[in-house]
């Protein structure tokens, strides 16, 4: 008895994402995105500190990519250490990521020359919402640790407590893959868990979604050159979305599923 | 700086290795574990023994043409799982051992089976396969039956698979497969950059990122001579507490799951967001992650201490609320109570740490026997003991505990508020070996590492969680299948340390 007053004692703390905008995070360290194009980075060579081409050797996972004319950062791989930022804030800086969700991977690619892939993404996603039409306010999600180092799994299960809430978009995690729409694979790919994920995949019916969650996911993290992982989970089901970050937060996991399924929200 | 002192004693044979683990704990040592690390063609066997604030390597070498050894786990039964993971992941066989079944990845498993590789073996991006055939899928009894659950389970769980033989109702018999999410961390140590070291550190149990990053960084101090600077020592506190506050509050809230408290589970669910949040507004991360540096600290926190001060002042005294509540619902401690009772002989061989631990009655707690780092700037936390050894044991030391965090971290916040100097110092890290202890939420979280030439050449990491998950099956005694989540839950073990 005692427990009902405290059930009803704070009122609502659940946000209204994503039909309003949460600032929740907006100072977070997720990931690490180039400053503003060409006219910065000329300006930033001239002044003193390491050159991008030692930035790009010194990265722990090899994320950033330097063939002189062209920078590249591949936010699939950044693992968010700030190394490149410490070293060319005029260069790099850190970006919160909270909807940096991706329908491919070549995406979460950013580059100082655009690369032409707007479209195809745009094409990919257009297609993929096709296939996941018909989910909309019923999505039953499964999950499935990969390899990961745990983090992933605590942000994963925020989604379910009283300020996330997703039941309220008509998300639920289902007790049995054959129920599911959307996987949410998490971990660099672990060889023991080939086989298990392999099934769980297999026994999801059509129409159902892969969502890729976090770095480690997406390209193996620190783990990726492992005897005992396969560099993420791509080469092991086919992955539709991919949620960057080490590890994303529960808005960006909730972004991912968003783009995975064109959920209609009210505005 | 870290009061820990590492003793390498001459190398043994490795037919003197037993004899000399059972020697340095007959001193009064308490077993930390044994591990297998490359020495060029050889394997050395690593044997490390904790007497008081000494941590002592025995280390005994194996050859690769008859790679055998005369097992510790006759005499030291703590080494049960150690030596399993030692088997898989560098061949060696330890002759004598009562269970050799492959633990955390099945390579192999035939003795003197040519052309198999072993993880100790591996080049970098050569992918090894765990060979399944390798598993036993024996079971003895009548009418007795295997269920296999996991490694997917219904929820968000790590990857695990239990193994319970069952006739239906009660547990006779629960094995352990960890080996499904076996990530090879440790072996990523091996060639690593100093720093880069820290990044690994940060994601080996990644919700355990400050506890790890902490050892880690203490570990490379100590073999520095250096000593982390007041604030430093002081930040590295507070994340390590509200880490512990977080975790704790993780296992309650499995606790209050499985027991049907929708609201128990709600508010402590908006709490343990909150812890996260905080954290996350003190550092830019809600793990943790980026705040332990080489030397100290990256930097000063980016919330002002008093606010952090009131967050966390009506933080507790909702939580403190809500604890009492729900320590006198009946129909949340009864399921605790004498659940998971672990027998008192097996706690005595195994020596569990953490709250699985205390709460059988071990009044160890690094924080206070090491008083390291920060620790020994603030009043020192009380040790946590409570007697009976089942889940509600576990779960009363773990609020004993969130409270003492809590009041470690207020001080902690105060203290920094009066402290001055640099937030970190250089270090310069020369060759050779140094240690680390530090008190994760699962218990003592121990790191060695080896410098050559600047970079690491060898990390042995022990987690709490591995060294008390040896313990799980032994939690069994007399309990019935729907008893599982609570003892799962009361054990709070990080699958990503067990699996390593």
């Amino acid at each position: 008895m005692p427990w009902v007053t405290r059930w009803l004692r704070e009122g609502v703390l659940t946000t209204r994402y994503p039909a309003r905008r949460d600032d929740y995070g907006a100072h977070f360290r997720a990931t690490v995105t180039l400053q503003t194009p060409r006219e910065q980075l000329t300006a930033g060579r001239a002044r003193p500190g390491p050159t991008l081409a030692e930035v790009a050797a010194r990265c722990p996972t090899s994320a950033i990519g330097e063939d002189g004319a062209v920078l590249s950062l591949d936010r699939g791989r950044c693992i968010g250490c700030g190394r490149c930022v410490a070293s060319r804030p005029d260069v790099f800086r850190f970006s919160p990521e909270l909807e940096g969700a991706e329908v491919a991977r070549e995406a979460l690619v950013v580059a100082t020359s655009e690369a032409p892939t707007t479209e195809d993404v745009e094409g990919a996603m257009r297609a993929l919402h096709a296939r996941t039409r018909a989910l909309r306010r019923s999505i039953h999600v499964r999950h499935v640790d990969a390899g990961s180092d745990g983090s992933e799994e605590w942000e994963i299960k925020a989604l379910w407590n009283p300020v996330y809430d997703v039941q309220r978009l008509g998300i639920f995690l289902t007790a049995s893959p054959r129920h599911a729409d959307v996987l949410l694979v998490t971990g660099a790919g672990a060889s023991g868990m080939a086989g298990p994920l392999r099934r769980t995949y297999e026994a999801m019916p059509e129409p159902k979604v892969v969502v890729a969650v976090g770095t480690e996911a997406i390209s193996g993290g620190l783990v990726a050159s492992s005897y005992a992982t396969r560099g993420g989970v791509g080469s092991l089901v086919p992955v539709d979305v991919w949620v960057p970050g080490s590890p994303p937060s529960p808005f960006a996991i909730l972004h991912g599923m968003i783009r995975a399924v064109d959920l209609v929200v009210g505005r | 700086m870290n009061t820990l002192r590492l003793v390498t004693e001459e190398p043994v044979t490795t037919e003197e290795l037993a004899e000399a683990v059972h020697t340095a704990l007959a001193d009064g040592g308490t077993f930390v574990g044994v591990f297998g690390v490359p020495r060029g063609s050889a394997v050395g066997v690593v044997a490390l023994v904790l007497g008081g604030a000494t941590l002592r390597r025995i280390e005994g070498v194996v050859d690769r043409r008859s790679p055998k050894y005369p097992a510790l786990t006759p005499t030291v039964p703590g080494a049960l799982w150690y030596e399993r993971a030692l088997h898989d992941l560098t061949g060696v066989v330890p002759i004598g051992h009562p269970r050799l079944d492959p633990l955390v990845f099945p390579v192999g498993g035939q003795e003197g089976d040519l052309g198999v590789r072993f993880p100790i073996d591996a080049a970098p991006n050569e992918r090894l396969v765990p060979a399944t055939r390798a598993l036993s899928g024996q079971v003895v009894g009548e009418g007795v039956f295997t269920i296999p659950y996991g490694p997917v389970r219904s929820g968000v769980f790590e990857s695990v698979e239990y193994l319970v033989e069952t006739d239906g109702e009660d547990i006779p018999r629960l094995r352990v497969r960890p080996y499904h999410k076996h990530r090879g961390v440790a072996a990523q140590f091996r060639g690593q950059d100093l720093e880069d070291g820290l990044w690994l550190a940060e994601r080996y149990e990644g919700t355990l990122s400050v506890a790890h990053a902490t050892a880690y960084a203490s570990a490379l101090e100590s073999l520095a001579g250096v000593e982390v600077p007041p604030r430093g020592a002081l930040l590295r506190l507070v994340h390590a507490e509200l880490e512990r506050i977080a975790h704790h509050l993780d296992s309650m809230i499995r606790l209050s799951e499985g027991a049907g408290q929708a609201v128990a589970y709600a508010r402590l669910a908006w709490y343990r967001e909150r812890v996260l949040r905080l954290i996350a507004s003190l550092c830019g991360h809600r793990f943790g992650r980026g705040v332990v540096a080489l030397g100290g600290v990256a930097g000063p926190p980016q919330l002002d201490l008093a606010e952090a001060r009131r967050e966390l002042s009506d933080l507790a005294a909702r939580l403190e609320s809500d604890l009492e509540r729900l320590m006198l619902t009946p129909s949340f401690l009864d399921r605790l109570r004498g659940t998971g009772a672990l027998p008192p002989e097996a706690v005595a061989k195994h020596q569990p740490v953490g709250p699985v631990g205390r709460g059988s009655g071990i009044a160890a707690d690094a924080r206070v026997q090491l008083a390291y780092g920060g620790y020994r700037l603030v009043a020192a936390p009380a040790v946590a003991v409570r007697q009976a050894g089942d889940a509600l044991a576990r779960q009363q030391v773990r609020i004993d505990e969130v409270r003492g965090s809590i009041s470690l971290v207020l001080d902690g916040l105060s203290a920094l508020r009066d402290a001055s100097g640099p937030w970190r110092v250089g270090v310069d890290v020369p060759d050779g070996q140094g240690a680390a202890i530090v008190e994760a939420p699962q218990g003592a979280l121990v790191y060695l590492v080896e410098v050559n030439g600047g970079r690491l050449s060898e990390a042995i990491v022990r987690t709490a969680s591995f060294h008390n998950f040896a313990l799980f099956s032994s939690a069994f005694q007399g309990d019935i299948l729907t008893d599982f989540v609570f003892i799962e839950a009361s054990f709070d073990a990080s699958m990503a340390g067990v699996a390593g």
